[in-house]
C-alpha cells in the first residue's frame, strides 16, 4: 500500500458516492485517473485489503432482532477442527477462536447467529451445540440489545507515526 | 421497504462491480433504471436500513489491527461510558449485550501497537478493565442477511 492507496481508502471509507460514475468522482477527489483508481481497487481486492465492495444492512431494520454472540468453551485440541465446522454453517456470519480470560471468561470459540425470532435463533444454537457435542464444556449466548455504534473502518489520510 | 428494495439489498450484499458506470450495470440486472437504483439506495441509507455502502476493508491486510473487547459497565453509568467509548475513532462497532460483560466493541487501528495504546486510554478514561479478545484464528466471515 502506498500513499495513493491510503488516499483511496480515506476517500471511500464513509461510502461510495451515489452518482452515476462513483469511481470517477473518487478519482477526481484524489487527483488520479478513473482507470488508475479502478485498477488499484481491483488490486486491493486481489490482495484482500478490500474484502468486497457492497452494502451492509442494519440487521435490526431487516427484522433480525435476535442477534446472538454464541460463545463456547472448547477443548484446545479440537478448536480448529470444530471452528471450521461451525464457520461452515450457513447461518453463522462470523466465527473466531479468541483467548479465554479466566476465571471470568472461559470461552474460546465465538460464532454469531442472527434470527428473526427467538425460536429461529434457538434452533441455530442447538445445531451448533449438537455439532460440538462432548468437546464443548460450557456455552453462553450474549444477545445484543442495542447498537451503540456502527461505522466502517476509519483511517486518517496520513502516514502513521 | 418493498420487494425492489429487498432485491437491491440482497444483490448489493454480494458485491458491486468495478467499472465506469457500475450503478447502471447493476440496475440493468434488476430491471430498474439507474436513477431509480440511486434514489432507492439513498433512501435505504438515510433511513438506516443500510448502515453503509462501499468497500469493506480488511484492517490486518492493510498493516493495521483489529480486536474485540468487552467491558463490565455499571448500569447507571452505561450511556456515559458508551459516549466515551464511541468518541474514539478507532471504535468501529459497539454493541450492548445482555451479560455481566455488557458492552462489546471492535477496535480497528492502523498499526498493531495502537491497539494496546487505545485500550490503555479507554481504561484510564473509564476506570474499567478492558477484556481484550483479539482473534487467534478466523474460521469464517461473510455476513449476508436475506432482506
Amino acid at each position: 500500500m502506498d500513499q495513493i492507496d491510503r488516499a483511496i481508502i480515506s476517500a471511500s471509507q464513509a461510502g461510495l458516492p451515489l452518482t452515476p460514475e462513483p469511481y470517477q468522482s473518487l478519482a477526481e477527489q484524489i487527483g488520479i485517473s478513473t482507470d488508475e483508481l479502478m485498477q488499484r481497487l481491483i488490486h486491493m481486492q486481489e490482495q484482500g485489503i478490500i474484502r468486497r465492495i457492497g452494502a451492509i444492512p442494519n440487521h435490526y431494520k431487516l427484522g433480525y432482532k435476535h442477534n446472538g454472540m454464541t460463545v463456547w468453551d472448547i477443548e484446545d485440541a479440537y478448536i480448529d477442527e470444530l471452528g471450521k465446522k461451525i464457520g461452515a454453517l450457513d447461518f453463522v456470519s462470523h466465527c473466531y477462536h479468541r483467548p479465554r480470560h479466566l476465571p471470568d471468561w472461559p470461552y474460546n470459540l465465538f460464532a454469531m447467529v442472527h434470527g428473526k425470532s427467538a425460536a429461529a435463533a434457538e434452533l441455530q444454537i442447538q445445531q451448533i451445540a449438537d455439532l460440538l457435542g462432548d468437546h464443548c464444556r460450557a456455552h453462553e449466548v450474549l444477545y445484543s440489545t442495542r447498537i451503540l455504534k456502527k461505522t466502517g473502518l476509519r483511517i486518517k489520510n496520513n502516514v502513521p507515526s | 421497504m418493498d420487494d425492489i428494495d429487498r432485491t437491491i439489498i440482497n444483490r448489493l450484499q454480494e458485491g458491486f462491480p468495478i467499472c465506469p458506470a457500475p450503478y447502471q450495470r447493476v440496475a440493468e440486472t434488476l430491471n430498474i433504471s439507474e436513477q431509480e437504483l440511486l434514489e432507492r439506495l439513498q433512501i435505504l441509507l438515510d433511513s438506516g436500513i443500510l448502515s453503509r455502502f462501499g468497500p469493506m476493508f480488511h484492517a490486518e491486510h492493510m498493516g493495521g489491527a483489529l480486536t474485540l473487547a468487552a467491558l463490565k459497565v455499571p448500569e447507571d453509568n452505561y450511556d456515559t461510558i458508551a459516549e466515551t467509548i464511541n468518541a474514539f475513532p478507532e471504535v468501529a462497532h459497539n454493541y450492548a449485550r445482555k451479560h455481566l460483560l455488557n458492552m462489546w466493541f471492535v477496535l480497528a487501528t492502523e498499526t498493531p501497537v495502537q491497539i494496546q495504546q487505545v485500550i490503555t486510554q479507554i481504561e484510564t478514561q473509564t476506570k474499567l478493565t478492558v477484556y481484550n479478545m483479539p482473534k487467534i484464528q478466523e474460521y469464517f466471515v461473510g455476513l449476508k442477511l436475506e432482506a
